[in-house]
C-alpha cells in the first residue's frame, strides 16, 4: 500500500487542503458549545440582551464559515481521491501492459480484472474518507479534551479515561476486522471466477445439462463469501454499542462530579450543558473515525492486493512501453548498414513506414506494382491451379537470390523448458529461414510447433540458444522494435470488440483504408466484410459473437498482414477455414509480395506442403527439414503424417 | 418509475426475512427510545445542582441510576439490531447473486450474446456489494434515524411546545438541501456507474488477449483507450463524489443554525421562566439529536440512490425472458429421492430401445444400401425418390428419419438470415456431415439443434417430435456434441470427463478416456486423472484439451452426435486413432459432423454442402464428386 501512495504525490495540494479545511470546519465546531455555555450562564444571569444578541451572531457566523471550509475540503478531498485513483488504475493497466502473456496467465486475469474495478472503487471510497475524517476526527476528539480542561480539570480527567478505553475498543476491532475483510476479498474473486466460467462454458454447460450443477458449485462458493461476509459484520457491529456504552457511562460520571463542583461552585450549568456536548462531539466522532477505520482497513487490504501486482516484475527486462533509445539508436544503425548493401528492400519498406515519406511513396507503389502483376496473373491462370503455384515459388526463388546467405531469422541451438516444467518442450532447434521464403512447421499435438515461434517475438525466451532476427540476437531488440516487424497469427482468433478498421489498427496504426481493404482482400475477408453494415466501421462484437469461427480467422490473418511485416507467423491460423479458403488465402500472401518471410505452422500436410522449406518436428526435436519431396523420400515421420492425411494417394 | 420499481422488487427480496427485519426494527425502537430518553433524565438531574451548595445528591442520583439503565438497554438493543441487519443484508445479497447465475444459465443465448461477460461481471460484482452497503446502511440508520425523530419529537413536545415548533420548522430545511443534492448527484452515480461497465469490458477484453497485445505491441494504445475511459470515469466518480459530500456539510450548516436558533429561544424563556436551565439542556441535546437524523436519512438517501442504480441494473438483467419449460421439470426433480431410481430405469428402457434399433438396423441396411444406390447418379429428382422410399419404410420400422429439419431460417440479427429455407434429414445410425465454405452456418446448424437458438421459422424434428415441443433436458440428453471451443470446468480431469454423466465411476472414466487416447497423455499428468485444471486451463494443449472434450461426449454416449469441427485441433495422427474411436462409438448412433477435412467424412453416408445459407448439393462422396459441383471443387482445391 505504501508505495502505492506515489501517485497521490500529484495531489499533494489536495491533500494538503483537504484536511486544512476539515481542521478549520472542526475547530469552529469545537468554538460552538463554549460560546453556547456563554450565552448560558452569562444571558441569564445578568438578562443581558446584547450578550443574547451578539452571541447568537457569532453561533450564525460559525455555521456560514463552517459550511464554506467543509465544501471546499469536501471537493479538495474528492479531488485527490479520485485523481488518486485514476492514476493507481493507469499505472496497473500499463503495468499489466509490461507484463509477458505467461505472467498475466498465472495471475489470472479474473484477479486482476477484480484489482482493476472494485479494489480501485474501494481504494477510491477509503482514501476520499481518510483525506477527510482521519485529521479531523481526532482533532476534534482532542479539541474536546482540551475545552475541557479549560472548563473544569476533575471533569476533564473523566474525558481521559474515557478515550484511552475508546481507543482500545476501536483497534480491538480494527485489527480483528482487517484480515477477515481480505478474506472477503479473496472469496469475492471466486465468485467471479465462477461467474466467468459460467459465461465462458455456457454451451458445453447447457448441452450437458449441468446448468444445476454449476448453479449449486456457485451458490456454495456464494455461501462461502456470506459467512465471511457475516463474520466479519458480526466483529465489527460490537464497535457501536461498547463505544456508546463507555461514552455514556462518562456521562454519568460527568453529571456526577459536575453536581459535586457546582456544590462547591467552580462550574456553572452552562458549563455542564457544554461539557456533555463536547461528549457528544466525541461520540459521533469516534462514529465516525471507526468508519473511517474500516473504509480505510478495507482500502489498505485492497491496496495492499494491488500493490502485489505491482510487485510482479516484468519478466523482460525491455518491455513495448518504454521506449530503450540506445538499443533503438543501434537498431536503426543496423538497418542502415543493411538497406546500404541492398540485401533486400522489405527492411527499406518498413523504415519508410516508421518515418521517411519518401520511402513510403516507395513501398507503396511497390505494392502497386505486385498488386498488378498478381492481378494479371489471377487473370492468366483463374481456371488452372497450377500457373498459381508456379508463380509462388517464382517469387520464393526471388527472395532466395538476393538474400544470398542473409538470414531474416536464424534457430541456433535452441532449447526451451517452461517454468516448472521438468522437460524442455523443445531441444536443440537450429533452422534459418531467409527474406521471402515460405516455411512451413509441421509435427503432431505437443511436438512443440508453437512454442518455436512464440519464442520468435519472446512471448517467452530461450532456456539455452539464440535467435537472430536480421543478424542479430532477438534479445538485444527492443520489444516493440523487434514485434514491429513480426505479424503472429494464432488459431484462436482474439478480435477486440470495435469496427473492422479499429480491429486492423489494431496491428497498423497507420494503415491508411486502401492498406486496409488490400489486407481483407489477401486473407478473403473482403466479400464477408463489403457485405456488412458499414464495412470498414462494422462494429465486431465482444469475442466476435457475430462472425462465424472461419471469418473471425480470416480477419485475424487480415490483421496479421496489413501491418506488412517481414516475418509473418501463422499458427495454426487456417484451422477453421476450408480448403478452398485457405488454399485461396495461402496463395494470397504467397504472392502479396513486399518480400515478407512466412513461417506457417499446422498439422495439415496441404497447409505447409507447398512452402519452400518444411521443417517437421516430433517430440520437441527436428525430425527432418527439407521440401515435400525431398522430406517423404528422408523423414519417416513425415512420411506417416502425410498417409494419414491421405495426401498420397492424391499425389 | 422505474425507481420505484426497482425498489418494490428490492423489497420482494428482503420479504423473506420479514420476522427478523421486524426483530431489527423493534430493537431500533427499544434502541432510540432509551437513547432518547436519557437527555431528558439529565435534563432533570442537571436541575437538582441549583447553585453553589444548593445541589441535591439524592435526587442526582436517582436519575443516575434510571440513565444507567437506558444506556444497558440502549447497548444490548443497538448490538442485537447490528448482528440482525448484517444477516439480512448479506442474505439478500447471496440470494441475488444465486438468482443472477441461475438466470446466465437459463435466459436464451440469443439474449445473453447481447451482454458484454465484463458487464455482467460488473453487476454480479462491484453492483452487487454496492446494493450491499446501501441496505446495510439502510436498515442500520434508515429506521433509526427516522425512530429517532418522532420520538424526539415526542420528548421535545412533552418539555416545551414552541421551541419544539421552531425545531421542527427549521429541520426540513435541511432535508430539502439533502435532496436537491441527492437527486443531482443520481444522474452522475448512474454515468458512474456506465462508464466503469464500459471500462470494466474494455479490461475483460484487452487482459485475456495479451499475446495479440502483445504481438502488435498493442500496449500503447491500449492504454491510451484505457487512460481515455478511465479519464471520463474518474470526471463523472468527481462529481458524483463530490454532489453527494455537499449533503454532509449543507445540513450540518441547517442544524447548526438551528442549534442556534434553539439556544438562543431556550436563553430568553428561561430568563422569563418558562423552562429550566435543565430542560434547555435537554433542548439542545435534542436539536443535535433531532438534526443528525435528517443528516443521516440524507446520507442513507445518497448510498441508496447509488444502490438502488445498480439493483436497477441487476434487476434488468434478472428480470430477461427466461427458456421454457425446463425450470419446471428440474424442481420436480429435485424435490424427489426418486429421482435416482428412476433415472436408472429410464436408463434400462434407452438400453432396451437401443438394442432393438440397432437389429431394426442390421436387418435393414441392405435396403438402405439399395436405397442409395438408387440416387447415385445423382440427380436430384432421384434422390427425392429415395427420400420417398426411406419414408415409406419408416411406416415399416425402417430407414426412420431421426433428425429432419423443414424450412429452418435463422439469423442472429433475424434481419440478417444466415440459414434459408433448409430442408434436411439425418437418417437413423446414419453418419451425416455437413459441409461448406466458412461463415456458410454449418456450426449455426448445430446450434439451433441443440436448442442453444430458437428458429426464425421452419422447425426441426427429432425422432419426429419437433424440438421445440420436447424439453430442452430430454434434447440434450439425447443429442451429445463436441465444440470447436474446447471450454473445460473447473475441477479435475476426472471431473471434466464424467461431466455429462457426474457419477460415471473411475473405470468408465478411464475407459472413455482410452478409447479416445486421451489416457496416455492423462496418465503422465502430475495427478493423473485427479489434476486440477487451471482457470484458463492452460496446464493442457489445445489438443489435450479437445481430447478430454471428446471423452467428455465418449462417456455420455448419446443417441445422436454433433461434432462441430471437433478433431481440427488434433493433429492428424491422433485424428485418425480419434476418427476410429468415433466410428467406433456412432455405431447406432446417428451423427452429424461439420467437418473441413474432406477425407475424414468420404466414407459419411450423406454430405450436405452448404452454401450461402442452404443446401447446394447432398449425397455420397462419390455421387457429389461425380456431379462435379461445388462440392468436388472443394474437394479438388486440396490437392493442388
Amino acid at each position: 500500500m505504501k508505495k502505492l501512495l506515489v501517485y497521490l504525490k500529484e495531489y499533494r495540494l489536495q491533500c494538503f487542503l483537504g484536511p486544512l479545511f476539515k481542521l478549520l470546519e472542526a475547530m469552529f465546531d469545537l468554538i460552538v458549545p463554549i460560546v453556547m455555555a456563554g450565552l448560558i450562564d452569562n444571558g441569564i444571569s445578568g438578562h443581558d440582551n446584547d450578550i443574547i444578541v451578539s452571541r447568537a451572531l457569532i453561533l450564525v457566523g460559525l455555521a456560514i464559515v463552517g459550511l464554506t471550509c467543509s465544501i471546499t475540503a469536501q471537493y479538495f478531498a474528492a479531488k485527490a481521491a479520485i485523481g488518486f485513483t485514476k492514476n493507481v488504475r493507469s499505472a496497473l493497466f500499463k503495468h499489466i501492459q509490461k507484463l509477458s502473456y505467461s505472467q498475466i496467465e498465472e495471475l489470472s486475469s479474473s484477479t486482476l480484472i477484480t484489482r482493476m474495478t472494485s479494489d480501485m472503487t474501494q481504494l477510491q471510497s477509503g482514501v476520499n474518507m481518510a483525506l477527510r475524517l482521519f485529521l479531523r476526527s481526532p482533532f476534534i476528539v482532542f479539541g474536546a479534551v482540551i475545552m475541557a480542561f479549560t472548563i473544569d480539570v476533575k471533569e476533564a480527567l473523566i474525558f481521559t479515561v474515557m478515550i484511552p478505553l475508546l481507543a482500545i475498543v476501536v483497534f480491538y476491532v480494527m485489527l480483528k476486522t482487517m484480515p477477515l475483510y481480505k478474506k472477503v476479498q479473496e472469496r469475492l474473486d471466486t465468485i467471479t471466477g465462477r461467474t466467468d466460467e459460467n459465461l465462458k462454458g455456457v454451451y458445453v454447460i447447457r448441452a450437458f445439462r449441468r446448468e444445476k450443477d454449476f448453479v449449486e458449485d456457485f451458490e456454495e462458493d456464494n455461501s462461502k463469501l456470506k459467512n465471511v461476509q457475516v463474520h466479519v459484520g458480526r466483529v465489527a457491529a460490537l464497535m457501536n454499542p461498547l463505544t456508546y456504552l463507555i461514552l455514556n457511562a462518562a456521562l454519568l460520571a460527568v453529571v456526577y462530579v459536575g453536581g459535586i463542583e457546582i456544590n462547591v461552585g467552580a462550574l456553572k450549568t452552562g458549563q455542564i450543558i457544554a461539557l456533555i456536548n463536547y461528549m457528544t462531539q466525541i461520540l459521533v466522532e469516534l462514529i465516525k473515525l471507526a468508519d473511517t477505520i474500516i473504509l480505510t482497513t478495507k482500502a489498505v487490504s485492497c491496496g495492499n492486493r494491488v500493490q502485489s501486482i505491482f510487485d510482479v516484475e516484468p519478466e523482460f527486462g525491455v518491455s513495448g512501453v518504454s521506449e530503450d533509445k540506445d538499443r533503438a539508436a543501434v537498431l536503426e544503425a543496423i538497418k542502415e548498414g543493411i538497406s546500404k548493401e541492398g540485401s533486400y528492400e522489405s527492411s527499406d519498406a518498413t523504415a519508410g513506414n516508421k518515418t521517411d515519406n519518401k520511402t513510403d511513396n516507395k513501398a507503396v507503389s511497390q505494392n502497386d506494382i505486385k498488386t498488378g502483376n498478381k492481378k494479371s496473373n489471377k487473370g492468366k491462370g483463374s481456371g488452372k491451379v497450377k500457373g498459381k503455384k508456379d508463380k509462388s515459388s517464382n517469387g520464393g526463388k526471388v527472395g532466395n537470390d538476393s538474400g544470398s546467405g542473409e538470414y531474416i531469422l536464424e534457430f541456433d541451438d535452441v532449447t526451451f523448458a517452461y517454468k516448472n516444467a521438468g522437460a524442455p518442450s523443445i531441444e536443440n532447434i537450429s533452422f534459418k529461414v531467409r527474406p521471402g521464403e515460405t516455411v512451413g512447421i509441421i509435427g503432431v499435438t505437443g511436438s512443440g510447433k508453437s512454442t518455436v515461434v512464440n519464442l520468435v517475438p519472446r512471448f517467452f525466451d530461450v532456456t539455452e540458444g539464440k535467435i537472430l532476427f536480421k543478424g542479430k540476437d532477438i534479445r538485444e531488440y527492443n520489444l516493440k522494435e523487434l514485434r514491429k516487424n513480426i505479424s503472429p497469427v494464432f488459431q484462436k482468433a482474439n478480435l477486440i470488440s470495435g469496427t473492422v478498421r479499429d480491429n486492423m489498427k489494431l496491428a497498423a496504426p497507420d494503415a491508411t483504408d486502401a492498406d486496409i481493404e488490400k489486407a481483407l482482400k489477401v486473407s478473403d475477408s473482403y466479400d464477408f466484410i463489403k457485405a456488412k453494415k458499414g464495412f470498414l466501421d462494422f462494429k465486431i462484437a465482444e469475442g466476435a459473437g457475430n462472425l462465424s469461427g472461419g471469418q473471425k480467422q480470416r480477419l485475424c490473418i487480415a490483421r496479421g498482414v496489413v501491418k506488412k511485416p517481414e516475418l509473418l507467423i501463422l499458427d495454426d491460423s487456417f484451422s477453421a477455414l476450408d480448403f478452398k479458403t485457405e488454399r485461396r488465402v495461402r496463395q494470397e500472401i504467397f504472392d502479396m509480395g513486399l518480400n515478407t518471410s512466412v513461417i506457417i505452422v499446422s498439422q495439415r500436410v496441404s497447409s505447409i506442403n507447398g512452402c519452400e522449406k518444411i521443417i517437421v518436428l516430433d517430440d520437441g526435436k527436428i525430425m527432418g527439414i527439407g521440401n515435400h519431396e525431398t522430406l517423404l523420400k528422408e523423414c519417416e515421420v513425415y512420411r506417416e503424417i502425410c498417409e494419414s492425411q491421405n495426401v498420397l494417394e492424391a499425389s | 418509475m422505474k425507481k420505484n420499481g426497482t425498489i418494490r422488487k428490492l423489497l420482494n427480496y428482503i420479504g423473506k426475512y420479514k420476522v427478523l427485519m421486524a426483530l431489527s426494527m423493534l430493537m431500533g425502537l427499544i434502541r432510540v427510545a432509551s437513547a432518547l430518553y436519557l437527555p431528558i433524565l439529565t435534563a432533570y438531574a442537571i436541575d437538582y445542582m441549583v447553585d453553589k451548595g444548593k445541589v441535591d445528591f439524592a435526587g442526582i442520583k436517582k436519575y443516575l441510576v434510571i440513565m444507567a439503565v437506558c444506556i444497558v438497554i440502549t447497548v444490548i438493543s443497538q448490538w442485537i439490531m447490528g448482528l440482525l441487519n448484517n444477516h439480512v443484508t448479506y442474505n439478500v445479497i447471496e440470494n441475488l447473486r444465486n438468482d443472477s447465475i441461475k438466470k446466465i444459465q437459463r435466459i436464451p443465448l440469443r439474449i445473453l450474446d447481447k451482454f458484454s461477460s465484463g458487464d455482467l461481471l460488473n453487476r454480479m460484482g462491484a453492483d452487487c456489494d454496492q446494493v450491499g452497503d446501501g441496505l446495510l446502511l439502510g436498515f442500520s440508520q434508515g429506521f433509526v434515524s427516522l425512530f429517532t425523530i418522532i420520538i424526539t419529537l415526542v420528548f421535545m413536545i412533552k418539555l416545551n411546545w414552541i421551541i419544539t415548533l421552531v425545531v421542527v420548522l427549521l429541520t426540513p430545511i435541511s432535508f430539502f438541501v439533502a435532496s436537491f443534492i441527492s437527486k443531482r448527484s443520481y444522474n452522475m452515480y448512474v454515468k458512474q456507474s456506465l462508464t466503469r461497465s464500459e471500462q470494466t469490458a474494455f479490461i475483460n477484453e484487452i487482459l485475456p488477449n495479451e499475446q495479440i497485445v502483445h504481438g502488435y505491441s498493442y500496449e500503447d494504445r491500449a492504454i491510451e483507450r484505457f487512460d481515455e475511459i478511465n479519464d471520463r470515469l474518474s470526471e463523472y466518480s468527481l462529481k458524483a463524489t463530490f454532489f453527494s459530500s455537499i449533503t454532509n456539510p449543507a445540513t450540518r450548516f441547517v442544524n447548526n443554525l438551528v442549534y442556534a436558533a434553539v439556544g438562543i429561544l431556550g436563553v430568553i424563556f428561561v430568563i422569563k421562566g418558562h423552562i429550566t436551565v435543565g430542560v434547555l439542556s435537554g433542548f439542545l441535546s435534542y436539536a443535535n439529536q433531532y438534526t443528525k437524523p435528517f443528516n443521516d436519512i440524507t446520507s442513507v438517501m445518497t448510498e441508496l440512490q447509488n444502490a438502488i442504480a445498480c439493483a436497477g441494473r441487476i434487476f434488468e438483467f434478472l428480470e430477461l425472458e427466461e427458456e421454457d419449460e425446463d425450470l419446471l421439470a428440474d424442481n420436480l426433480e429435485k424435490m424427489g429421492a426418486t429421482e435416482k431410481a428412476e433415472g436408472d430405469s429410464k436408463s434400462i428402457g434407452k438400453n432396451g430401445s437401443a438394442d432393438d434399433k440397432k437389429l431394426v438396423r442390421t436387418e435393414n441396411s441392405d435396403g438402405e444400401k439399395l436405397a442409395k444406390n438408387e440416387s447415385a447418379d445423382g440427380n436430384k429428382a432421384s434422390f427425392e425418390n429415395a427420400k420417398a422410399l426411406g419414408k415409406k419404410s419408416n411406416v415399416n420400422e425402417k430407414n426412420t428419419e431421426i433428425l429432419t429439419g423443414k424450412g429452418v431460417t435463422f439469423g442472429y440479427d433475424k434481419d440478417y438470415p444466415i440459414l434459408k429455407d433448409l430442408d434436411f434429414s439425418v437418417y437413423n445410425g446414419r453418419k451425416c456431415a455437413i459441409v461448406g465454405p466458412t461463415g456458410c452456418g454449418k456450426t449455426t446448424i448445430i446450434n439451433l439443434i441443440m436448442r442453444f437458438y430458437d428458429l426464425d421459422a421452419g422447425h426441426i424434428y427429432l425422432e419426429g417430435d419437433d424440438i421445440e415441443k420436447i424439453s430442452k433436458k430430454l434434447l440434450r440428453k439425447k443429442v451429445g456434441m463436441v465444440l470447436q471451443d474446447t471450454w473445460l470446468s473447473h475441477g479435475t480431469i476426472a471431473d471434466n470427463i464424467s461431466f455429462g454423466k457426474p457419477d460415471a465411476t473411475r473405470e468408465e472414466i478411464i475407459n472413455a478416456a482410452k478409447s479416445c487416447y486421451a489416457h496416455s497423455f492423462i496418465k503422465r499428468l502430475p495427478n493423473g486423472y485427479d489434476t486440477e485444471i487451471s482457470e484458463s486451463g492452460n496446464n493442457l494443449s489445445r489438443g489435450q484439451k479437445q481430447l478430454l472434450c471428446i471423452a467428455r461426449v465418449m462417456l455420455v454416449k448419446p443417441e445422436v452426435l454433433i461434432l462441430d469441427e471437433a478433431t481440427s485441433n488434433i493433429d492428424t495422427l491422433t485424428e485418425v486413432k480419434v476418427v476410429k474411436a468415433f466410428d467406433k462409438l456412432m455405431e447406432g448412433r446417428t451423427s452429424l459432423i461439420v467437418a473441413h477435412r474432406l477425407q475424414t467424412i468420404q466414407n459419411a453416408d450423406c454430405i450436405f454442402v452448404l452454401n450461402g445459407g442452404k443446401i447446394v448439393e447432398e449425397g455420397r462422396h462419390e455421387e457429389l464428386l461425380s456431379k462435379s459441383g461445388f462440392y468436388a471443387g472443394i474437394y479438388n482445391s486440396q490437392f493442388v
